[in-house]
């Protein structure tokens, strides 16, 4: 483990669409500051950007936790609620559980987990009904 | 790098230190310190935020004075089509050709002319299958600047075509040497300016080495001697035979090139900080069926630029009008092929547009700016987080990367220094108390 790492943790309230967005943005010109490359930088606001919004549009509320280190970025996902039944399907593009009222406002695509896992060097979701899903993801600083 | 030079200046005799111009920066590139503004360098893309914001007139733009026409022999003025929206009346501002020859220019080219020529050198990569999405518009060189420093992953989506002002100069100072038959270095071509940032793209050209453009002269330098001239013309003007279209001349406000490209899915976003919104989204990969984006940095477009004489609602309105007169043929019916044929490579960028993210990083090694940003991290906390600018810094989150970075101290922040008196003189009183007899 790296001993040099900076952390940060960021809740994000269930419906709060007009903070939606801010997490990502924080994330990103962090990562700009430290001098990330362009191309992850882009990987991990667009994976950030993907996970607020799922927090705010499906989740009970929860927080993003953002840990950086010389050689990698992780983003810790856990939220309150209410987990989902099927991992299998919801990771197929696509597939979205999103209301209409949702949907009209340009989210709902289905497009979400699976383009977490894309952008994500590794991934992992882990969900429980009734008790909330947790997301890891993992991005390295330099490709190998 | 080389020293990068900018139009826009501090004028330190007229600097009061207040916290305008530092509140308004769109790349947090201005600093207060021992009562007078300073410019970050490497931060700052001429928008001219500063200067339309600072009361004391202390922030300049650098620009030519008309006297500069006279280092060369011939001179050639470029007008911005933003200038016609400077005149009140529309039949006077016709004349502008005749007023500018009457001020010592030899000839007048219209930049709106070179505008369509732009228009269809961007429409011929528009049409190639791997052009980038969105393609990104290279026409307000405060925006190129801005995706250098801050949106480094979309540097390549910038088109790769001149500005319609390098295309102008270089399509007059042709046609001129050819008519006259006089060398091209004895040719000074200058641009009426409404902005700062032509003239910074001028002396620091945007993907090509040198600029065909010889110096600017800014539309309020000149805007009191072309309206006296403007005044005595005398005469109907013919609108119908201009040599640029409407859609050239509309590049002067907001989606006129949008507009002339005659693509559906383009979108035309001005004001800096509406335009750096944007890019985060487009940034994000959030705006993928776009085709085309223009940004503009300030509000209007061009005529709202901040070397402008009149509102930039009023200006733009006027422009409006005036199209509504001007030639309804598109740019891709009007401009010659010979034409994009003789300006061939001129027409484009000679080599790819570089990014600048290196300005906003802490450090050059990871390592150490991780260590930084975690002191920086440490001092915000300690810091009131009221983003009150009196520290000389934009933001408590800049003070406390600026003390990291050893341009600043924390005592810079007047509610921790009131904090560290109160603390003092209680010591004082105890210190009294505890040793009178």
């Amino acid at each position: 483990m790296n001993s040099l790492a900076y952390h940060e943790e960021f809740p994000v309230e269930r419906g709060d669409f007009g903070a939606a967005g801010e997490v990502s943005a924080k994330i990103k010109r962090t990562l700009k500051k430290l001098g990330f490359p362009g191309s992850i930088v882009r990987r991990v606001s667009v994976a950030s950007y993907e996970v607020e919004l799922n927090l705010v549009i499906h989740s009970l509320g929860g927080k993003i936790v953002a840990d950086i280190t010389e050689d990698d970025v992780t983003l810790t996902i856990a939220d309150r609620g209410p987990g989902i039944p099927d991992l299998a399907l919801a990771m197929s593009e696509g597939w979205s559980t999103a209301s209409e009222e949702v949907r009209m406002l340009g989210f709902g695509a289905g497009m979400g987990l699976p383009n977490m896992k894309r952008n994500a060097d590794d991934f992992d979701i882990q969900s429980e009904v009734g008790v909330g899903t947790k997301i890891m993801m993992r991005f390295r600083a330099d490709p190998q | 790098m080389s020293k990068y030079y900018h139009s826009v200046k501090l004028d330190v005799s007229k600097c009061v230190g207040c916290t305008s111009c530092l509140k308004r920066c769109p790349t947090e590139a201005i600093r207060v310190r021992e009562r007078r503004a300073f410019i970050i360098e490497n931060r700052c893309i001429d928008c001219g935020e500063c200067i339309r914001t600072c009361e004391h007139h202390a922030k300049i733009a650098t620009t030519n004075p008309l006297e500069a026409i006279n280092r060369y022999p011939y001179k050639i003025a470029l007008f911005a089509p933003a200038l016609y929206g400077q005149f009140k009346d529309p039949e006077q501002a016709a004349f502008l050709p005749d007023a500018l020859r009457m001020m010592g220019f030899d000839d007048v080219y219209s930049v709106a002319t070179g505008a369509d020529i732009v228009t269809v050198a961007i429409q011929n990569k528009l049409r190639q299958p791997d052009c980038p999405r969105p393609l990104i518009s290279s026409s307000c060189p405060a925006v190129v600047r801005l995706i250098q420093i801050r949106f480094p992953e979309l540097v390549d989506n910038i088109v790769d075509v001149r500005s319609p002002m390098e295309v102008s100069a270089t399509e007059a100072r042709r046609k001129f040497c050819e008519t006259r038959g006089v060398e091209p270095g004895d040719v000074g071509c200058f641009f009426i300016t409404p902005c700062a940032a032509k003239m910074t793209a001028i002396r620091n050209p945007l993907g090509h080495e040198t600029s065909a453009v010889n110096g600017a002269i800014s539309f309020l330098d000149i805007y009191g001697l072309l309206s006296g001239l403007l005044r005595k013309h005398k005469g109907n003007a013919d609108f119908a035979h201009s040599s640029a279209t409407g859609f050239g001349v509309n590049w002067a406000r907001t989606a006129g090139e949008a507009l002339a490209l005659g693509v559906d899915d383009a979108l035309a976003v001005d004001g800096i900080d509406n335009v750096i919104r944007v890019l985060e989204e487009i940034d994000n990969n959030r705006l993928s069926d776009l085709v085309y984006f223009e940004g503009l940095a300030c509000l209007g477009g061009c005529v709202g630029g901040p070397l402008t004489f009149e509102n930039m609602f009023i200006a733009r309105n006027r422009i409006r009008q005036l199209v509504l007169k001007l030639p309804k043929t598109r740019p891709e019916a009007r401009v010659r092929p010979e034409t994009m044929a003789s300006l061939g490579d001129a027409l484009y960028f000679e080599s790819p547009l570089e990014s600048n993210e290196e300005a906003l990083r802490l450090d050059g090694d990871r390592k150490t700016a991780l260590e930084k940003m975690e002191r920086a991290e440490q001092i915000r906390k300690r810091l009131p987080g009221l983003d009150c600018g009196s520290c000389g810094s934009p933001t408590c989150q800049a003070l406390a990367e600026d003390i990291v970075q050893g341009d600043a101290t924390e005592l810079n922040c007047i509610h921790l220094l009131r904090e560290r008196l109160r603390y003092m003189a209680s010591q004082m009183v105890e210190m009294s108390e505890s040793t009178r007899e």
